[in-house]
């Protein structure tokens, strides 16, 4: 079944393999290729952003200044931030992008691959730049992700490389945005319309705009932050008639959009396992793309409930607060979709649908926590506590990683050809899913009693639950390693992968054989395939 | 495989290319555009703040137009102007982290009649041995009274020079409006003294050469 997709006929091709060695790497145009780079780039990022956390973590183990000083402490809360959310979750959903959407949509590579190839390689430059701040001697960015003045603009020296780092990161961003957009717009096989496409593709349609339309703003307001401290201009300095309110504005209208960006291709990932693994179709296809659209549009106008104990008026208080609160209509209509998709399935419980069940359910537990958050009065006990740092905690990691750990599961057969070490998998999910919990749950505790977040030390009666939290830092962390090794283990060999994979697959990425040859789609496929596999 | 049903995604080249260029230049707008935007939220930001009295920022009428409104409130066809209505307003001084000054109200507290025009003074003493320029930037709290709060001549409005050890009162003449919320009864009106950003002096530059020599050591400091 696998003929057409694959790159039959060899002689009448200039190119058709990778180049050898390194150049491979540093010249590629070939989307399957930058795929892998910035899933390996964003890889390495985990463990870089993970050793920050369990730094930070292993200060918290007890109350005092144990293990390093405060102002490491905070430049590693900063560049954990930084790292985790620039470094690995957005290029790994960049890199699934790339691997899968041309396959998903029968296209031969992504629209614009030179671009693709420009905007991976920016990256690792960025991330250097940044990661040297911390051997700088002002020490890395301290001031929190967020960069709010005027503490940001009293940063040492390393405030320059920071801004500079960002503005990288942003311009990849968007020129990957716009090759995604360009290539489902352009580039979709005959036949292939749009409410037949797999809602990855969806997804990310609707997750690259929103990266267009606010990273631009974030890169104005880090402009203003760098005219500020060097030119001489008053964007946020009150002493020149600015004001540092105005700063968060601008930041969260760029920040929360951002958090959707985090989890929109996430849905779209899940979306896609959930029925492959309950061999059902999707349950309410429509419903899940016109949910997409309503979060990414609602996104912009609740900004402001990160801001409730800036004093607004209370109309502006209640506009966000009731804005806010209807996100949890369209994501609700998604969670609910999930489980019918599950109802009645003839389910099994291979890695990928173990990630995506723990997904639904620890990212529900983590919407539930945002959703008392949205109630303004709450908000101004639990703001800047730990309250908030489980929150986006399980939104983030049970949520978003758990996506990316359960598409590496589910794709690595079709990118290696190999099938992963089941027995390995299983264990990597039940150890992260015990120590995430142990290491997030309390945090809802020590939250609801007062612990502010960002802060190295903490008063005595927060000490048994920093520990627990810790010891689950640590669990989760090595879990972690197994991954890896099932990954390594995975390229390596083992048993091989038929071309579906999974026996209830349904997508056009299972038509071609594994290991994905490195052309697929040069001819796209035949409307009945499309027809055959969409739900 | 059958060419019919299948159109090869490179016999269209030409087109496609045109295609990515039309999606890829509409983004680039869009980016572009986002950006400009960011900025454009500055002013926007300042309007909404005067129009809505967020942040706190206060109104400034010209005495004439304080008196007609109070003319118009003493009329009291709509009964707002309530004679007996006495609103107690409190000063506060707060020198920004770094300054080296001294700041105070020379009255800490008032009580006023809405609709009438009050003075009070705030004195301020530059306790460096160089000349300073200082700017203050007034808060009114709650929030709710600041669009309410009136004034008609203010320190804040220019910069404020002060020479080497120099010192001076400044006045604030205030006007609260009769239409305030009902609810309101004490308002609280906070300057903060900063060293101003821009901190070249009108006065001492041409005469002093010295002077304006440090000045300029004070500003890349």
């Amino acid at each position: 079944m696998s003929g057409y997709g694959a790159h039959a006929d060899h002689d009448e091709h200039d190119h058709h393999g990778p180049a050898p060695g390194l150049k491979r790497w540093l010249y590629t145009t070939n989307h399957k290729d930058i795929g892998t780079l910035y899933l390996w780039f964003s890889l390495s990022m985990f463990f870089i952003g993970g050793a920050m956390a369990l730094i930070i973590r292993a200060e918290l183990f007890s109350p005092g200044i144990q293990i390093v000083d405060p102002m490491f402490f905070n430049s590693m809360t900063t560049m954990h931030a930084i790292v985790m959310i620039f470094g690995l979750v957005m290029p790994a959903f960049v890199g699934l992008a790339n691997w899968m959407i041309p396959m998903m949509i029968g296209a031969p590579d992504m629209a614009l691959p030179r671009l693709n190839n420009w905007s991976f390689w920016i990256m690792p430059f960025a991330f250097t730049i940044l990661l040297s701040t911390l051997f700088m001697d002002s020490g890395g960015p301290a001031g929190g992700w967020t960069l709010y003045p005027p503490l940001t603009l009293q940063m040492g020296d390393s405030f320059a490389f920071v801004i500079f780092a960002i503005h990288f990161m942003g311009i990849s961003s968007v020129m990957g945005s716009i090759n995604i957009v360009a290539t489902i717009f352009n580039m979709r096989a005959p036949g292939m319309t749009l409410m037949k496409m797999p809602l990855f593709v969806w997804t990310w349609l609707i997750t690259a705009f929103l990266l267009i339309a606010t990273i631009p703003v974030f890169a104005g307001a880090v402009t203003m932050l760098l005219t500020d401290r060097y030119f001489g201009t008053s964007f946020f300095s009150a002493a020149g008639g600015g004001d540092p309110v105005m700063f968060q504005h601008i930041f969260w209208f760029f920040g929360h959009p951002e958090v959707y960006i985090l989890i929109l291709p996430a849905f779209g990932i899940i979306s896609s396992i959930i029925p492959t693994f309950a061999r059902k179709p999707l349950f309410g296809y429509d419903s899940m793309v016109y949910a997409t659209a309503s979060i990414a549009f609602l996104s912009f106008i609740v900004w402001a409930h990160h801001m409730f104990t800036t004093g607004m008026p209370l109309a502006a208080e209640l506009f966000f607060m009731f804005s806010t609160m209807m996100i949890s209509v369209p994501t609700g209509v998604k969670v609910f979709n999930w489980v019918a998709t599950m109802w009645k399935g003839s389910m099994t419980f291979e890695t990928p649908m173990l990630f995506a069940i723990g997904f639904v359910i620890m990212f529900t537990i983590g919407g539930l926590s945002g959703l008392m958050l949205a109630i303004t009065p709450a908000d101004i006990q639990y703001h800047d506590t730990y309250f908030v740092v489980a929150h986006f905690h399980y939104v983030l990691v049970p949520g978003a990683v758990y996506s990316l750990l359960a598409a590496t599961y589910y794709w690595i057969p079709k990118w290696t050809g190999n099938m992963y070490d089941e027995k390995l998998g299983k264990i990597h999910f039940w150890t992260s899913t015990v120590f995430v919990n142990v290491l997030f749950f309390p945090m809802h505790f020590v939250g609801l009693a007062g612990m502010p977040r960002r802060i190295p030390d903490y008063s005595l009666q927060f000490a048994d639950w920093n520990a627990i939290a810790s010891i689950g830092a640590f669990g989760f962390g090595f879990s972690q390693l197994i991954f890896l090794w099932v990954v390594i283990k995975c390229i390596r060999g083992g048993k091989k992968a038929t071309d579906e994979v999974w026996e209830g697959s349904v997508g056009l990425e299972w038509t071609v054989p594994s290991p994905a040859p490195y052309h697929t789609f040069e001819e796209a496929p035949p409307v009945a395939v499309i027809n055959k596999n969409h739900f | 495989m059958s060419s019919e049903t299948t159109t090869s995604v490179k016999s269209n080249g030409a087109d496609l290319r045109k295609r990515h260029l039309m999606v890829s230049a509409r983004m680039l707008m869009l980016a572009v555009g986002m950006f400009g935007f960011g900025y454009l939220m500055v002013p926007l930001y300042e309007v909404i703040c005067e129009v809505t009295g967020l942040n706190g920022k206060t109104g400034r009428i010209s005495v004439a137009e304080s008196e007609a409104r109070l003319n118009e409130s003493l009329q009291g066809a709509d009964g707002k102007f309530l004679a007996d209505r006495e609103i107690t307003v409190e000063f506060v001084g707060i020198v920004s982290a770094g300054g080296n000054w001294k700041f105070t109200p020379n009255d800490r507290e008032m009580k006023v009649k809405p609709g009438q025009q009050y003075l009070t003074s705030y004195y301020a003493e530059n306790l460096s041995s160089i000349p300073v320029v200082g700017q203050a930037s007034p808060s009114v709290s709650p929030s709710a009274a600041a669009r309410y709060f009136n004034k008609t001549e203010c320190f804040c409005f220019t910069r404020q020079e002060f020479e080497a050890k120099g010192s001076r009162d400044m006045p604030v003449t205030f006007v609260i409006d009769p239409d305030v919320p009902i609810n309101v009864d004490r308002v609280t009106l906070s300057y903060t003294f900063f060293k101003s950003a821009d901190q070249t002096l009108s006065s001492v530059d041409a005469l002093n050469p010295q002077i304006s020599a440090s000045v300029a050591a004070i500003t890349t400091y």
